[in-house]
């Protein structure tokens, strides 16, 4: 038999169809969507005179555009509301379970999915968000897709995707102490661009990559995406069952034993090809930040910025604009880089683990007085968790208050906007020219660099003060 | 969604010679709050285009009367970024039918397929030609002929082959969508569900 890898076994999987010269017709397991890329979805449909084929595979809540703070008020912003209504609305009308702001079940989609077991190993996932790559953590096939291929998935549980290439990124090695899965993801990136990845399908491998928890691999495979891949994946193993078990969609009993013995088959097979691959010392990564504005504009905290030499035409000019952007100079060293904002939160870094390595940083330390930082927990359950395990005390003793869960400042949608001009340490996923809002100014790190930088105001190697 | 059959087009161009242009710029997040699919090329690359106080930058390409034309040439990796419609929306509503680049960002380029935008990736080489062609001459014409796959400089008579995926080359040629395909196979899905 030919050797495949996980991505083909569970690809394969899927396949209802084979259009002639054309993509696949693939067949979707879940289907997570939000109030924002959702109600043109709905809309076409209707149009149609069609209903949501498998409302049970379907499931809702509202993220993008929530307001953090008072979210037992009605929402200020007249759009937002309208959005978030409209989404209620349409689920209702579909039989599509909704998990309201405030109810158990809230939170960022990425964040929700693996929570309640839904995200599962050898599924098919999507969701109208290009981070569903997230849920590749598992062992899944996940990935984002725009508003008509909702509707697709809406109307008939598939949608028509040409299959990928496939490339396999190994990394070796332990990750030194304050280094964690997110500046493995920026440093990949750096190394192969955010244009590097487009085409492909991601798998990570080696020893760095199957020592991270759950949370890591889901940081990791988060940032898939900003290399330009469609997604990544990790081979799930015992680390990913001892996860999903007991969850409350996940398998029970004799089914979860059955589905674990499936489940251990899904691993790429011994000299499976990928179309390409990359493989990196874990010793060489040290604590990532961007200094511009793209994830692939990153390098060590103890590095200074690249400058333009040897690049030309339209190369140069993008640099350089990037680098006016944020008011940075060529060979600038980013320690000691002035810091107003912080932001811990998001898909990326906005699980448990994220805010436990921030609060056991910042415990007895104090916030540096110049820095607003906003701590958004990524979900309903991860908040609760926060304060059962008295994290919340810890960050109030050093000036730091929790908001309430939502995307926020990641994509700036709500009110939670870095004003122009100033600089944010940010664990999202994008340092885009105002993704943050209007004129804001993002460089992207771990929740540990991110903490350094909210106790010094400035940017900070955290190994330093560990 | 429907939109226009696509068979030849003959305009001039609009160049937006920066990379990595990514869908937080073609559309900025604040502004996808819209229930239905209406009126996004207004603010299409709204915060490259306009000032804060709304009024338009001199120095932004679409602000530039000399350019005009259904097409859109980008530098390398456009569309990157967020798998918002929004971004292949603002694009087709302000009124290009075609986007030009050396690279795009995947999840761009499936979104504008679906929306009968049609991108065109050329070589690096050629990309910088038709930047030159129109340096040279803003009005100058391209011709874009989906039937033979090819992207012309009108005036040097230059031409280069681009790919499309023989299925969706057929759905843009009709007006076609996946959807109408996917709804005629629920029974083989629903077999495939067992
Ligand atoms: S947290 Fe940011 S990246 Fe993640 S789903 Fe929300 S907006 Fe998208």
């Amino acid at each position: 038999m030919e050797a495949k890898t996980l991505f083909d076994k569970i690809w394969d999987a899927h396949v209802v169809k084979k259009v002639e010269g054309g993509p696949n017709v693939l067949y979707i397991d879940r289907h997570l969507i939000h109030e924002v890329t959702s109600p043109v979805a709905f809309l076409g449909l209707k149009n149609r005179g069609l209903k949501v084929f498998r409302p049970d595979k379907t499931t809702a809540t509202p993220d993008h555009n929530v307001p953090t703070q008072d979210q037992h008020l009605s929402i200020k912003d007249e759009l937002s509301r309208n959005q978030v209504e409209k989404l209620k609305q349409n689920c209702a009308e579909h039989g599509i379970v909704y998990h309201d702001l405030q109810s158990e079940g809230h939170g960022i989609v990425h964040i929700i999915g693996p929570e309640m077991g839904l995200t599962q190993p050898g599924m098919t996932i999507v969701c109208g968000d290009s981070h569903t790559s997230t849920h590749g953590a598992f062992g899944a096939i996940a990935f984002g897709i725009g508003t008509s291929e909702v509707e697709m998935v809406f109307a008939s549980q598939c949608i028509m995707q040409p299959k990928p290439k496939k490339m396999r990124i190994t990394v070796n090695g332990e990750l030194s102490k304050g280094v964690t899965a997110k500046d493995i993801a920026l440093y990949i990136i750096s190394k192969i661009s955010t244009s590097g990845g487009t085409g492909h399908f991601i798998e990570y491998a080696g020893s760095a990559i199957t020592g991270l928890s759950m949370e890591g691999r889901m940081t990791l495979c988060n940032l898939s995406i900003e290399s330009g891949a469609r997604g990544g994946m990790i081979a799930p193993d015992e680390t990913t069952f001892a996860y999903v078990k007991g969850r409350q969609f996940a398998p029970k009993g004799e089914e979860w034993d059955n589905a674990v013995a499936k489940w251990k088959e899904l691993k790429s097979d011994d000299g499976a090809v990928f179309d390409t691959e990359y493989v990196y010392d874990a010793a060489d990564i040290e604590p990532m930040i961007t200094y511009g504005t793209n994830p692939g504009m990153g390098v060590g905290v103890t590095q200074s910025i690249p400058t333009s030499e040897g690049m030309e035409g339209t190369d140069k000019t993008t640099y350089i604009k990037s680098l006016q952007y944020m008011g940075y100079h060529e060979g600038d060293s980013m320690k000691g880089k002035p810091v107003d904002y912080v932001f811990l939160g998001s898909c990326t870094n906005g699980r448990i683990e994220d805010f436990r390595a921030f609060a056991e940083f910042v415990k007895g330390k104090q916030k540096a007085p110049g820095v607003d930082a906003w701590l958004v927990p990524g979900s309903k359950r991860v908040e609760s968790q926060i304060r059962e395990e008295g994290l919340t005390e810890i960050l109030e003793a050093a000036g730091f208050e929790l908001r309430q869960p939502g995307c926020s400042a990641c994509l700036a949608m709500n009110e939670d906007k870095i004003p122009e001009g100033k600089y944010a340490v940010s664990t999202t996923n994008r340092n885009f020219e105002g993704r943050q809002g209007p004129g804001s100014r993002t460089m992207l790190a771990s929740p540990l660099t991110a903490a350094a930088a909210a106790v010094t105001g400035v940017v900070t190697d955290p190994r330093e003060m560990m | 969604m429907a939109y226009d059959k696509f068979s030849v087009i003959n305009t001039p161009a609009v160049p937006l010679p920066i990379e990595n242009v990514d869908t937080d710029q073609i559309i900025p997040a604040r502004f996808l709050k819209a229930v239905e699919r209406k009126g996004f090329g207004d603010n299409l690359f709204r915060d490259w285009r306009y000032e804060k106080d709304g009024t338009p930058k001199a120095d932004f390409p679409l602000n530039n009367p000399k350019y005009s034309g259904k097409i859109l040439v980008g530098g390398k990796n456009f569309g990157s970024g967020s798998s918002r419609e929004h971004a292949a929306w603002a694009i087709y509503d302000y009124g290009f039918r075609v986007v030009v680049s050396s690279f795009f960002a995947d999840i761009f380029k499936g979104n504008a397929l679906n929306n009968g935008l049609l991108p065109v990736v050329v070589t690096p080489e050629f990309l910088q030609k038709i930047f030159d062609a129109i340096e040279k001459d803003a009005t100058t014409a391209f011709e874009v002929d989906l039937e033979k796959q090819t992207f012309t400089i009108t005036a040097t008579g230059e031409s280069a082959e681009f790919e499309i995926n023989p299925y969706k080359k057929h759905c843009l040629q009709n007006g076609l969508d996946d959807i109408d395909y996917l709804v005629a196979m629920k029974d083989e899905i629903a077999a495939f569900e067992g």
